[in-house]
């Protein structure tokens, strides 16, 4: 990325030469990049991010459904922010949403995806990995019945992309987004996957940059940056997720050791890096507080953390209750991570959540017994 | 700038009168867990003053700060100036708090003030 800021800094629409070598800089990303997932450099679009992604994919479909009339959309309960509150506006503008029940496991069924579709379904967008509780969705079955039923198949797969195997063509999946920076690329930048056919419409209008679906000129240090994180990260996929899973079947067995505690989302259908425990009686965000006291750094659904009055919407979908959901506490772990480290993670969660535990009020009526334990 | 202020870190790192009084002559406990934040404040009070002051507290980093900083200015003070205390005395002691963050203050100045009702109620019976 440094090389290309300060080295190849030429704007790829120009005509001069070290703006042709620009040029040729981002199409060699775009095909990196399109051939880690299974594309044709035409279907990339590079993006900000995966917000961005998630937009413009999402209104794409719906714009191409509402020419035909059809006006109702899949997706699920747990989906981010960027999916559900697109959604929320599509709904304003008079499109029906349908929020599929995630279950106590985190993983949503093919069969409902099914059942749930429409004479007037356009679209049916799922996540590929949940990002808080890193449930692995089924996405090649829903990716089957949406084209059994011709109904077009988006997926938000920024926590899926670089970690796991994701091929566009074989999971039948029309629409994807992800972002660099959740493998190891820098923050802002993101691509959307869409398969050749599929008319996106514009966020963004303005210059010719995208063939025409995203104008404005390229952030080519970034886009460069990003294939090369994913080049690295695909090369080494299986060997990672190999050590990142027992890494992470360690730590949930050590905290699943911490009394009334609970894992969230499925243990196995889960990314490798990806842990999530509630543990009653305590708060989220000053558990985080000490951890990183401690040099852990790690988020949690409480409220508190969220900035609003609910936990995390993730925790409530699976069925956790607002008490146990502001007690979460979220760790991803990277290759890096040492086994020495998982065990000193297990023993400062440990000591942090008895400290916590020490002088809470809801702690005290549930070790007493005037409030019945939850987990 | 950072999220809090030193002096809230501090107090949410090093609590003061954390613990409970058994045979407390006034106890209030304020907020829900639905909320995600819960204060409960125990009172010893002889001759209207404040002999002792605890609290335990279910919440952020703030919350845990406003209680420990509320036990901290009413410790020792006669009951009349207890009755004074406001959120805003309580988040100016602490060198401020975000914004979002207030009602943390608010909940521990109702936590004093519920405590000292009960003081009240059950001098009263």
């Amino acid at each position: 990325m440094l090389s290309v800021i300060r080295e190849n800094y030429g704007n790829p629409s120009s005509l001069y030469s070290l703006g042709q070598k620009a040029k040729e800089t981002l199409e060699e990303a775009r095909q990196a990049v399109a051939g880690v997932i299974g594309a044709e450099p035409e279907e990339i679009l590079f993006t900000s991010g995966g917000s961005e992604a998630d937009n413009q994919a999402i209104r794409s479909a719906a714009a191409l459904g509402q020419m035909k009339g059809k006006k109702h959309i899949i997706s699920s309960a747990f989906e981010h922010h960027a999916v559900l509150h697109t959604l929320e506006k599509l709904k304003q503008e008079g499109f029906e949403i349908t929020l599929l029940d995630v279950h106590e496991n985190g993983i949503i069924r093919p069969e409902e995806v099914e059942a749930a579709i429409r004479e007037d379904t356009c679209l049916v967008t799922i996540m590929y990995a949940n990002n808080e509780i890193g449930t692995i969705q089924p996405i090649r079955e829903i990716g089957k019945v949406c084209k059994k039923h011709g109904v077009l198949f988006h997926t938000d797969a920024v926590q899926a992309v670089g970690h796991i195997p994701v091929d566009v063509k074989e999971d039948g999946i029309d629409l994807l987004s992800a972002s660099a920076h959740k493998f190891h690329g820098p923050k802002g930048v993101g691509f959307l996957y869409a398969r050749k056919g599929i008319r996106l419409t514009n966020l963004i209008e303005g210059g010719a940059q995208e063939r025409g679906k995203r104008a404005g000129t390229e952030n080519v240090p970034g886009i460069a940056a990003m294939a090369a994180a994913l080049q690295e990260a695909a090369g080494k996929l299986e060997e990672n997720a190999a050590k990142l899973k027992e890494k992470r079947d360690r730590l949930i067995q050590g905290l699943a050791s911490i009394p009334h505690s609970a894992l969230n989302g499925d243990a196995e259908q889960r990314l490798p890096g990806n842990v999530n425990f509630c543990f009653e009686g305590i708060e989220g965000e000053s558990l985080l507080l000490l951890l990183d006291d401690k040099g852990i750094e790690a988020s949690s659904g409480s409220a508190c953390t969220s900035g609003s009055l609910d936990p995390s919407h993730v925790l409530l979908a699976i069925g956790r209750v607002h008490d146990v959901a502001h007690g979460s506490l979220r760790l991803s772990i990277g290759e890096e991570l040492t086994d020495e480290d998982v065990e000193y993670i297990i023993r400062s969660v440990a000591e942090v959540v008895e400290y916590l535990r020490s002088f809470s009020p809801i702690w005290r009526d549930l070790e007493s017994g005037k409030k019945p334990h939850i987990l | 700038m950072a999220l809090y202020s030193e002096k809230v870190m501090e107090h949410f790192r090093n609590p003061r009168n954390v613990g409970v009084i058994e045979d407390a002559d006034g106890i209030g406990e304020v907020g829900n867990a639905k909320c995600g934040d819960i204060m409960k404040m125990y009172l010893k009070i002889e001759d209207d003053i404040i002999q002792d002051v605890k609290f335990e507290t279910f919440g952020c980093g703030s919350a845990i700060a406003s209680s420990s900083m509320a036990t901290e200015l009413i410790k020792g003070k006669p009951v009349s100036e207890a009755m004074k205390l406001t959120n805003k005395a309580v988040a100016e002691a602490l060198d401020g708090l975000p914004a979002y963050k207030m009602h943390c203050s608010v909940l521990a100045e109702e936590a004093i003030q519920a405590a000292l009702e009960d003081w009240r109620s059950k001098k009263q019976s």
